[in-house]
């Protein structure tokens, strides 16, 4: 079985140009036009939970949808469109319209008991794992 | 179109403004014109207000914000796909903008900068005499 969760060369070869920039003495791009996938994620496995994190700065928790079903969860939003008449845009780096993520994670998780909050344009999501895929401490016998 | 379009300059390792270690990043920025003011958009996400830090000298506009660490180092990562640190980018500002009126925003992680023009050099409707 192939591991879901592995570097991909070009997260690899993006990770290993970041270190080099940072070498130089430059900031790096923070910017969501250059990734495919929006949001990114950070998972961690912290034994009966995992813990998945994204940034997405704007996003209202009203227009921010998270579904979690079996090993699936979706993250999925909008940004609302800046209002306005005679504006000129002189730059755009910052995402805009609507997005939607779906990762496999590792196990299967309860879902009546996610628990998800939106603090600061940051999103951390608490999924607890089915009692099946909690790890078990094995006694020995004596 | 009036000429205080603001310029972009990267943000620079060593300089002042950097005090602590780690990556720091360019946060992604929207730059919008309208009658009155400029108004200046970036993405800090897990900035929080005392964490932002704007300063206007000479010209040269920074905003600065401070990301607390949310890895405490024992956790066991399965995927890691982006990396936490601190927002730093400055800005060249042209003439036009009165720098003793800018005033700060931070909502969702986003930084909303009000940049007022001075009247010098907002747009005005002619009249034409008859």
């Amino acid at each position: 079985m192939v591991a879901p969760y592995s570097l991909t060369p070009f997260t690899e070869l993006r990770r290993q140009l970041d270190q080099l920039f940072d070498e130089f003495g430059f900031g790096r791009w923070r910017s969501p036009l250059m990734t495919t996938a929006y949001p990114l994620v950070n998972i961690c496995d912290v034994g009966e939970e995992l813990h998945v994190e994204a940034e997405l700065p704007g996003v209202k928790k009203e227009d921010l949808e998270i579904f979690a079903l079996g090993n699936e969860l979706t993250i999925k939003g909008r940004w609302r469109p800046a209002a306005g008449d005679g504006q000129t845009r002189h730059r755009q780096e910052r995402p805009s319209g609507e997005f939607s993520r779906v990762i496999t994670l590792p196990v299967e998780v309860n879902e009546d008991k996610v628990a998800a909050e939106l603090k600061d344009g940051v999103l951390s999501v608490r999924l607890p794992k089915v009692e099946a895929a909690k790890p078990r401490k094995i006694m020995l016998k004596s | 179109m009036v000429d205080t379009t603001l310029q972009k300059r990267e943000a620079q390792r060593g300089e002042a403004e950097q005090i602590r270690s780690g990556p720091m990043f360019i946060p992604a920025v929207d730059i919008i014109e309208t009658n009155n003011e400029i108004l200046l958009l970036a993405d800090m996400p897990g900035v929080k207000p005392d964490g932002m830090d704007i300063n206007y000298e000479a010209g040269v506009l920074t905003i600065y914000g401070r990301v607390e660490p949310r890895r405490k180092g024992d956790e066991n990562y399965l995927l890691e796909e982006y990396e936490v640190g601190d927002f730093s980018r400055r800005f060249e500002i042209g003439e036009g903008i009165d720098a003793n009126k800018i005033e700060a925003e931070l909502h969702d992680g986003v930084l909303t900068l009000h940049l007022p023009k001075t009247p010098e050099v907002m747009p005005r409707k002619i009249s034409v005499k008859a």
